[in-house]
């Protein structure tokens, strides 16, 4: 009897959780903290360092939103997710916002009911192979043994693309890079396949870089951004805005360095916008003038944080590529601070 | 006799001839090998080919540990250490170490309170592992839990000394309703608590009959399944709006009438005070004596706990749980009650159909759904009690084959010396049952605290999370592998080998049979 009485208090709960994530930005606010989901470790995305402390390309997305909104970029708390439990984890309310190299899809968007915010990395699915396999193109790996992580959207594209060359393949499923780069070096499969930013960065760290080299193919768009719930837009604003304020602070040359004092001695009226100096941009988000200065502030515009988690003078070496901004040819782009 | 014997032998010899060595093919070095390892052809075939393999795998693994490097800050540092050798990189566990052992955010200065809490645990097992120790040594056993809890989580002392000095009060209540106070007065007291209680569980329930009428008007008659879902609230919430007074009047009576022997009213009783004071004493008690006297430490939430000491937390923990649980529920599916044994079989063999990660995953993903955002219901709780009902349901069954490998003669003999169930079952089933039961106990809590790894498929940062996440994917050590995971299996098996190693002079301590 007395479980009746539960469950009903159960699904009550269940609705009133619904109902409350209409308040994200104040929950935020009361909490004091922001709720990050992050991934349980890609390196120069999102990793712990030595003592313990989120660092990485994601996590500084994560916290320039906790500097807009609470004032201080550590003031988050990141919860790790794993690639099964990133959904679940922000579909519940348990994190404010998602910030785990997810693909941009339109199922995710539009069935799981999240709200993509932007994307901060254009990635695409790639293949790397032995050299000695003297494979020139991805579409002479009919009837290779491919390694691939399972539960993600690499494991659709591939075959996707076999299917659509008519190519055979078997695949060889593992769960993490770390795996992947044992049977793949150790020859348990021929083709190791995953995003083109990880096959880099594995590479990188082989002991013979140069005996594997990586297939001019890419087979996928990856548009890889953070993420928040649907049915709070002011939030998604708050997401979206901090991480347009990254790059446009990059366009106009708005620096960790000089986003203190550039408002007084810029002539440029937008710089004088996205610092609060003139308008009144962070009244409409419900933040304060100075939000996407302390956005900035936190770890640099979008070009700083790049180059200082992932650039090429760091051990990942990515080259900007088509993350490059859009006056060099690059596709990150935002809309304009007016 | 003995002259003429003199006489008639040449020669007598009084000394024994002094020992002689055996020979040189019945002993020593060479008689071993010859019987161990060349005592026939196919014997001496598998002792080379056996030696072939161990040399070679020597040969291959003895470079990686001999060159193995011990210091450098990254795996691509190692290599260039290393220079084309092979060599383990050993210097990620020393980078590394806390974060194996503690986690990585598990504040620095505060790791001598898990040292500490490890070091009490072993003195807190001694009493109920070894039986020769002074028996009062286990008033400390007793102890140990709420230190350790304020040990590894901090916060103020006073939390976890007023919930131990709440479940001591809850043992003084049951003691004097149950056996210090006479019958005219339990007969006051039964009739107090019979009214509270029939009165609280008609309006909980009364609760309940609206609650599910408000989930069937909410549910909706479209489609088949949920018009069906809608009937079956509808019923049930007519159900219990009409037996909503009886069932309250029914219990009430049934508390009020058990004022002689006093069983169940003095249960009720000290249930209904740990209740209350769960609810609405523990935190103005522990806050006020906080305000006087002020014995803090640097609170540590439970994301924050990991490496080896989150997998030594779970299985301590749910190990020493789910032994009690499990022979409650082993006890409970042998009862002749049918609704008690109803609810036991149900548990354990529901619970056994269902694998552990399940179990894992409704703890960390789908009770979130279920509980309102703002209740911080601990994961390492869910967890907890996860891992805990999954184990108790093994050991249920493990104790239960004990129960009924005892003679049906032991049970008679019980009875036939006048002992109640209580007596019988404390006195001669459950010690005989839990003897026979101890490999197969043991047997479940080793599997139980490897199990414990399987957290870190809800990103809980375990040792195998530990590894699996932050170290093999961190810029310095990326896809670092064999140096890890060995590290990670060296710990299980040195804990693991030693439960073992124990189960088994425990046996032959007990051994009081006669083969």
């Amino acid at each position: 009897m007395k479980k009746s009485v539960f469950f009903g208090a159960l699904t009550v709960a269940g609705l009133m959780a619904g109902a409350s994530a209409a308040a994200t930005l104040d929950d935020v606010k009361a909490r004091g903290s922001l709720n990050c989901g992050v991934t349980t470790g890609v390196p120069g995305f999102a990793e712990p360092d030595a003592d313990g402390v989120w660092k990485g390309f994601d996590v500084a997305v994560c916290r320039a939103v906790a500097a807009a909104v609470l004032g201080d970029g550590s003031a988050v708390t990141f919860v790790p997710t794993t690639g099964k439990t990133r959904f679940t984890a922000l579909a519940s309310g348990e994190i404010d916002m998602l910030a785990r190299n997810t693909t941009w899809t339109f199922s995710r968007d539009v069935d799981l009911k999240f709200e993509f915010v932007g994307v901060n990395y254009y990635d695409g699915q790639g293949f790397m192979v032995p050299a000695e396999l003297g494979v020139s193109s991805a579409t002479e790996l009919d009837g290779a043994t491919v390694c691939i992580q399972t539960g993600t959207t690499t494991e659709l594209n591939l075959a996707d693309f076999f299917r659509s060359n008519g190519m055979s393949y078997e695949p060889v499923p593992i769960e993490t890079g770390a795996e992947a780069v044992q049977q793949f070096t150790a020859g348990a499969c021929d083709v190791y396949t995953t995003d083109r930013s990880a096959l880099a960065a594995q590479r990188a760290n082989f002991d013979t870089p140069s005996d594997y080299v990586v297939l001019p193919e890419i087979v996928s768009k990856e548009p890889l951004g953070p993420l928040v719930r649907h049915g709070d837009n002011e939030w998604g604003d708050i997401v979206r805005w901090t991480l347009n304020a990254l790059i446009t602070a990059e366009e106009l040359g708005v620096t960790a360095a000089n986003a203190g004092d550039i408002a007084g001695s810029s002539n440029n009226p937008e710089v004088k916008r996205l610092l609060g100096a003139e308008g009144s941009l962070g009244e409409m988000l419900g933040l304060d003038a100075e939000w996407a200065k302390r956005a900035i502030m936190v770890e640099g515009n979008y070009g700083e944080v790049f180059e200082n988690n992932i650039g090429e003078g760091t051990q990942i070496a990515l080259p900007r590529g088509v993350n490059a901004k859009w006056t060099d040819g690059g596709l990150i782009y935002s809309p304009p601070f007016r | 006799m003995a002259d003429s014997k003199a006489q008639s032998v040449a020669f007598v010899r009084k000394t024994p001839i002094p020992q002689a060595p055996p020979p040189i093919s019945e002993a020593g070095p060479l008689a071993w090998i010859r019987t161990n390892l060349f005592s026939g052809v196919f014997n001496s075939i598998l002792t080379i080919i056996a030696f072939y393999v161990v040399i070679r795998f020597v040969m291959g693994v003895f470079p990686w540990f001999y060159n193995g490097v011990w210091d450098a800050s990254s795996i691509r540092e190692c290599k260039d250490k290393l220079d084309g050798l092979t060599g383990g990189c050993f210097a990620v566990l020393a980078d590394r170490w806390d974060h194996l052992l503690f986690g990585f955010s598990y504040p620095p200065e505060g790791y001598w309170r898990i040292v500490l809490s490890f070091v009490l645990l072993m003195v807190a097992a001694a009493p109920l592992l070894f039986a020769n120790l002074p028996r009062k040594m286990l008033y400390f056993t007793g102890f140990f839990p709420f230190l350790a809890y304020w040990l590894i989580w901090g916060g103020s002392i006073w939390v976890s000394m007023t919930l131990l000095a709440i479940i001591i009060a809850t043992g003084f209540i049951y003691r004097l309703v149950a056996i210090q106070i006479d019958v005219e007065m339990r007969k006051i007291v039964a009739m107090g608590i019979g009214a509270i209680c029939g009165v609280g569980l008609a309006y909980l329930l009364y609760l309940g009959a609206s609650e599910l009428s408000f989930i069937a008007g909410s549910i909706g008659t479209e489609g088949i399944v949920a018009l069906i879902a809608n009937k079956a609230f509808w019923a049930a919430s007519i159900f219990t709006y009409v037996f909503f007074i009886p069932m309250g009047i029914f219990i009430g009576y049934a508390i009020y009438n058990s004022y002689e022997d006093g069983g169940l009213v003095s249960v009720v009783a000290a249930l209904l005070f740990f209740g209350v004071a769960i609810s609405y004493l523990v935190g103005p008690i522990w806050m006020g004596v906080n305000f006087i006297l002020p014995i803090e430490l640097e609170a540590v939430a439970s994301r924050d706990m990991g490496g080896f000491m989150l997998n030594m937390v779970l299985g301590t923990v749910c190990v020493s749980l789910s032994i009690p649980l499990g022979i409650v529920l082993a006890l409970g599916r042998q009862s002749d009650m049918p609704l008690i044994k109803g609810v036991c079989v149900v548990f354990i063999e529901f619970i056994r159909g269902v694998p552990l990660i399940t179990l894992l995953f409704v703890a960390n993903v789908m009770l979130a759904y279920f509980l309102p955002p703002s209740s911080n219901f601990d994961l390492i709780l869910r967890v907890i009690i996860m891992i805990t009902m999954f184990s108790a349901a093994y050991i249920a069954e493990v104790i239960r084959g004990g129960l009924a490998a005892l003679p049906k003669g032991q049970y008679e003999a019980a009875d036939s010396l006048g002992l109640n169930y209580n007596q019988a079952t404390q006195l001669i089933i459950l010690p005989q049952a839990l003897k026979i039961s101890i490999p197969g106990i043991v047997n479940v809590a080793v599997g139980l605290f490897k199990d414990t790894t399987l957290v870190s498929i809800i990103s809980m940062f375990d040792l195998v999370g530990m590894i699996r996440g932050p170290i093999q994917n961190s810029t310095e050590w990326i896809s670092v592998y064999w140096e890890v995971y060995g590290f990670g299996a060296l710990l299980f098996f040195v804990v693991c080998y030693s439960i073992s190693q124990y189960s088994q002079w425990l046996e032959r301590q007990l051994a009081t049979d006669h083969r």
